[in-house]
């Protein structure tokens, strides 16, 4: 077993499987962020249960940090180790020809949403973690939707949710079909995959996007 | 020196097993002792030293390729023949044996082809222990083709790629001797000398082609393992840098050669298309399953086809000429290579030939989609009359059994073959004489062994489809390992084998001073031009038809262009460094020496026999005609030079098979 | 035709090499690219200049030996094809085409367009075999009865000529098609179940020792496969090596 974490399959199969984690998220923290556009009470209500349940708070949330951290530390490991295999590069090279511009770029789509995770870490978590463990404010279960709205009014900010979420959901193209494939799925059901991958990877970031567009917007 | 093939007592189908329990055997303590040379890595030397290592002995192994895997083998595409007698339908050892020994016509030796056809079933059985992937039917079972030359299904096949996954299969049995540390492999590595020591062939000079460091190498038993020589027509459809020199370097050395005029010339080719050409591309015998040969019947159609004025699937039926069928109604479109071959030929000399050269025919698959068509659309309850739906389910039933080949003949022709039919005219495609060898395959020197296409033993003067690969596993799979033993039983006593004798001294010092000599010609041509000048003659005087007067000009000019060669060849670059013009400088100065045994040997043989027809000897209807007094084999012994080659005759007995005449009516 | 080719010069491992301008003129379409460059060296030659070195063998696409990597492409424009393959009717007059080697770091160098490839020979010795000796008693061919889709499927992944496109091609040379088609042949037999386990683990240990880069689904290596070797001879792979280590 420890055999197969060093060897380079082991590496993938551990890169999709942190990879899987982190898709669920996305896909459970986009529906919480909708419920911001239908109705503040429910958005409230949401965040109130996700910021102070504790199963969510100290068990989930060092998962989802360390799947985070896990999953780009790996992608920077395999994409150093992969350049060293490389060797002398060609003078001419013609990758469009038999490849995806999304699946040979995963790492700069990566270091895209790693930049957006900073300045969403700065914007809302280091915040919440501030309100509630280090000063120690009382809580307010309805200051959610607010902090929400808040946050939008910059243009600069929109737009640069907006640019990262198109970079997801690049990343997320490549990303979806090639963890499953990773984890070895059968041929057979990879078109399955391709077309649910296909509309993960572009409802998801849309409806992030749309979510920043409405709130900016609708103040 | 008399020849003795030591071919064992007692009754044919007996011979094998019988001398098998008597030979002598080495322990397997003293065969760790023991070392063994198998030059070439194909299907014999492949396999040969895969058992070999397996049983304990030291092998070191050579190739000039890359890795093992690419020996020429690989592009054996149609299948293996083997007496298994899945089908049902009448096929025995003996049937194999019968077959082999007519289509051959009855220039082989008896007892060797009886234990090839003995031992054929086991190679079915090892290779599907192995892996190999050979075609099923939907039953699980193994699936059967029929190839030229016979009236049963005994051919196993892996798609159009049998060759390639054999060889890979004896690939895998090698990597894993060499895992173990059994087999020593040494790619891009070439032989150019065997070294005798007392009369005993100990080793071999061999040239690293990466370095071009000269290395000596011993053993207590050297394997030539390097197949054919068809290279010397230049256009073949051997690989590039398929070559004589191992072989001829033993001949050279005392090993007699074996009817060095038994060539085959493959009847479905790719056909040349400009002086550029370099190589010719076999479409395989399979494709006769269901392609029915034809040319027009009349001359106003060819001349409108050669001008590009008429399709080949515009002429109806009946202005054409399936010739085959016509001339051979039993066999049709199913007769041997040389027969087909010639009968291309005959058709192309008469002026029929369909392309701009004039030497093509074609290979036609409508027949075929139509009749697969049909049997589909039945099958799957459609309707049997509605063209489009036949011709398409018979497209992918084509598809499934020949897609490999029909999309390389669409790519080198640019032609799509399930619309027109092929294209196709004769081609240099195997050797059936080599090496002479013994009953135990060894050569006329003693602990020097040639297997597969080297050797010359069991396809007499023609080959059947399907059966080379059967030899060259049967020989290093089954036959080698035991007699060389018999041979090695005598070594466990004599330790390694010193390389710096004055004999390897010798040997090393002649290579050296030969590749000298080449690096330092600076003459005027490039060894490629030597190299077509001698395809030229080969083809046309030593081609599918020969008659005394050209063989004996070909005599001549080979020899005048050898002479040519050695005063004007260049080599660019040097001795000590990756050069393949010199590399090929060696092969071409071999295949100069070599042709000229080549014309000696058909001027000698007045009579017609396979793949060597004589223009003076042939029936009234065109057919070869083959004489009693040359019922042996040739076997050259080397006296300095070709034309001063030695015949020594080996008579043929068939004690178990009655010679007559070879029909196919 | 008149063409102007760019091709990869370089007399052995320890030189640096460099791009060569050449120019060919009288290439007929009809020619395959390995007779275009045989023309070029035959000029070579008559100039008493170092020809052209280039891996090649059997010139029909089965033996895997020629590997070049013409206008950024492994074997060329054309798919399902190796260079020997390829023919001069896929360029047009006054064309610039470049020749380079493959390049991987498990792939050094050898001299021109010729490189080492013996790293796959290597990760077949680690495991690419089934362990059966040689002898007349197996058994019966048809002793195991094997359904035609495995016999077809083990088939198809068998096919790989080991030419090394997948690597050349791969932007990480990862050689997971590779041995993910040897892994998948053996693995989709009976025959070779039995060792299925200890195969796939010794050969992906020597495939990374090799030095080869890790595959990330980008799929350029069945693209450019002359055999039509698929991703999923990868999956399966990743499969046999999951079942092989739980």
């Amino acid at each position: 077993m420890s055999g197969f974490l060093k060897s380079s399959i082991g590496r993938k199969v551990a890169m999709a499987l942190s990879a899987f984690f982190l898709m669920f998220f996305l896909l459970m923290h986009v529906s919480i962020n909708l419920l911001s556009v239908f109705s503040a009470d429910a958005f409230n209500t949401a965040s109130h249960f996700m910021g102070t349940n504790w199963l969510v708070q100290f068990i989930m949330q060092p998962i989802l940090i360390f799947g985070v951290v896990f999953h780009f530390v790996m992608g920077f490991i395999l994409e150093f180790r992969n350049k060293k295999s490389n060797g002398i590069a060609y003078v001419k090279n013609n990758g469009a020809a038999n490849s995806s511009w999304m699946s040979r770029n995963m790492i700069y789509s990566g270091l895209v949403i790693l930049a957006f995770i900073l300045l969403h870490f700065i914007d809302f978590w280091f915040p919440e973690i501030n309100h509630k463990y280090i000063e120690v404010l009382p809580e307010d279960p309805t200051r959610y939707f607010g902090e929400l709205q808040h946050k939008f009014t910059p243009l600069w900010r929109v737009a640069a949710y907006v640019v990262s979420f198109i970079l997801l959901g690049l990343h997320l193209g490549h990303g979806f079909t090639s963890a499953f494939q990773s984890m070895g799925v059968t041929a057979g059901r990879k078109k399955t995959l391709k077309t649910i991958g296909k509309v993960y990877s572009i409802i998801i970031p849309l409806a992030f996007i749309f979510i920043a567009l409405y709130h900016h917007f609708n103040h | 020196m008399a020849l003795n093939s030591r071919i064992p007592e007692g009754p044919l189908k007996d011979k094998w097993t019988t001398y098998k329990d008597k030979i002598n055997l080495v322990n397997p303590a003293n065969k760790r002792l023991i070392d063994v040379i198998i030059v070439g890595t194909g299907l014999a030397g492949g396999s040969a030293a895969a058992t070999l290592a397996e049983l304990g002995y030291n092998v070191k192994s050579f190739c000039f390729q890359d890795s093992p895997r690419r020996a020429h083998s690989i592009a054996a595409q149609g299948g293996i023949n083997a007496a298994k007698n899945y089908q049902g339908d009448g096929d025995s050892t003996y049937r194999l044996f019968y077959d082999t020994v007519k289509g051959g016509d009855y220039r082989s030796r008896e007892a060797n082809v009886y234990r090839l056809a003995e031992v054929s079933t086991n190679i079915i059985d090892q290779c599907v222990a192995q892996g190999v992937p050979f075609a099923r039917d939907y039953g699980g079972l193994l699936d059967n083709r029929s190839f030229g030359g016979v009236l049963v299904s005994r051919t196993f096949y892996a798609k159009g790629q049998t060759g390639q996954q054999l060889l890979l299969g004896a690939y895998s049995a090698m990597n894993r001797q060499i895992g173990r540390g059994k087999i020593k492999m040494y790619s891009r590595h070439e032989m150019l000398d065997v070294v005798i020591v007392d009369g005993k062939a100990r080793g071999i000079i061999a040239r690293n082609l990466v370095t071009g460091e000269i290395e000596r190498h011993s053993a207590h038993a050297v394997v030539l393992a390097t197949g054919g020589y068809g290279n010397a027509f230049y256009l073949s459809t051997y690989a590039m840098g398929s070559n004589v020199t191992a072989a001829w370097k033993a001949h050279k050395k005392g090993a007699f050669f074996a009817n060095p005029c038994f060539t085959q010339i493959h009847p479905t080719c790719i056909p040349v298309s400009g002086d550029h050409q370099s190589k010719l591309t076999l479409m395989s015998e399979s494709l006769r399953n269901d392609g029915r040969i034809w040319v027009p019947k009349n001359m106003e159609d060819v001349l409108a086809i050669r001008e590009g004025k008429l399709k080949p699937i515009d002429i109806a039926e009946e202005n054409r000429d399936y010739y085959l069928e016509r001339r051979y109604p039993a066999f049709g479109n199913l007769v041997p290579r040389d027969v087909a071959s010639r009968a291309a030929k005959e058709r192309c000399d008469a002026g029929y030939g369909v392309n701009k050269t004039g030497e093509a025919v074609y290979l036609d698959f409508a027949a075929a989609i139509e009749r697969y068509g049909k049997e589909q659309a039945h099958v799957k309850g459609l309707d049997e009359n509605d063209k489009a739906v036949v011709t398409k389910l018979g497209k992918d039933i084509i598809k499934a059994k020949y897609g490999n080949l029909f999309q390389m003949y669409e790519k080198i022709v640019d032609q799509n073959p399930y619309e027109t039919p092929m294209m196709i005219y004769p081609a240099v495609h195997y050797t059936m004489g080599g090496i002479w060898v013994d009953y135990n395959l060894m050569t006329t020197v003693p602990g020097l062994y040639a297997i597969g296409e080297a050797n010359f033993s069991d396809h007499g003067a023609n080959r059947l489809g399907a059966s080379a690969l059967m030899q060259g596993l049967a020989d290093g799979y089954f036959v080698l390992p035991y007699t060389i033993g018999d041979y090695l039983s005598h070594d466990i006593r004599t330790g390694p084998i010193p390389t710096d004798s004055k004999e390897f001294d010798e040997a090393e010092n002649q290579v050296k001073s030969n590749l000298d000599k080449l690096i330092n010609n600076n003459g005027k041509y490039s060894v490629d031009y030597f190299h077509k000048k001698l395809g030229k003659i080969m083809w046309n005087k030593c081609g599918m038809s020969r008659n005394a007067k050209d063989l004996k000009e070909a005599i001549s000019e080979i020899a005048e262009l050898r002479a040519e060669f050695w005063k004007d060849v260049k080599i660019p670059g040097g001795a000590n460094e990756y050069n393949e013009e010199l590399a090929k400088a060696g092969r071409v100065a071999d295949f100069l020496e070599l042709g000229e045994l080549f014309a000696k040997d058909a001027l000698q043989r007045e009579e017609s026999a396979g793949g060597h027809f004589r223009d003076e000897y042939q029936t009234p209807e065109g057919e070869a005609m083959r004489r009693k007094e040359f019922q042996y084999v040739s076997a050259w012994e080397y006296k300095g030079e070709p034309k001063d080659a030695v015949l020594h005759k080996e008579e043929l007995e068939y004690e178990n098979i009655e010679v007559k005449e070879r029909s196919y009516k | 035709m008149k063409l102007t080719l760019k091709i990869w010069r370089q007399k052995n491992a320890n030189d640096k090499g460099k791009i060569v301008d050449y120019k060919v003129d009288d290439v007929s379409p009809d020619m395959s690219f390995l007779e275009m460059l045989d023309v070029l060296n035959q000029d070579l030659i008559d100039k008493n200049e170092e020809p052209i070195a280039f891996d090649h063998d059997c010139r029909e696409g089965i033996c895997g030996m020629c590997s070049m990597y013409i206008n950024g492409r492994a074997h060329g424009p054309d798919t399902s094809i190796t260079v020997c393959q390829l023919h001069m009717r896929s360029f047009k007059d006054g064309d610039t085409i470049y020749i380079e080697p493959w390049r991987a770091a498990a792939f050094p160098v050898i001299k021109d367009l010729i490189v080492d490839r013996s790293a796959f020979d290597r990760i077949q010795q680690a495991g690419g075999f089934i362990s059966v000796n040689t002898s007349g008693n197996t058994q019966d061919a048809n002793g195991t009865l094997i359904s035609k889709h495995a016999a077809d499927t083990a088939m198809d992944a068998a096919t790989c000529i080991g030419c090394g496109a997948c690597v050349a091609t791969c932007k990480n040379s990862s050689a997971m098609l590779f041995v993910g088609a040897k892994v998948s042949q053996y693995a989709l037999l009976p025959q070779g179940q039995i060792e299925a386990a200890d195969r796939v683990r010794n050969m992906v240990a020597q495939m990374d020792l090799e030095g080869f880069g890790n595959c990330t689904n980008t799929g350029a290596c069945e693209v450019e496969c002359p055999k039509g070797i698929t991703l999923e001879n990868i999956a399966r792979m990743n499969r046999e090596l999951m079942k092989a280590s739980i």
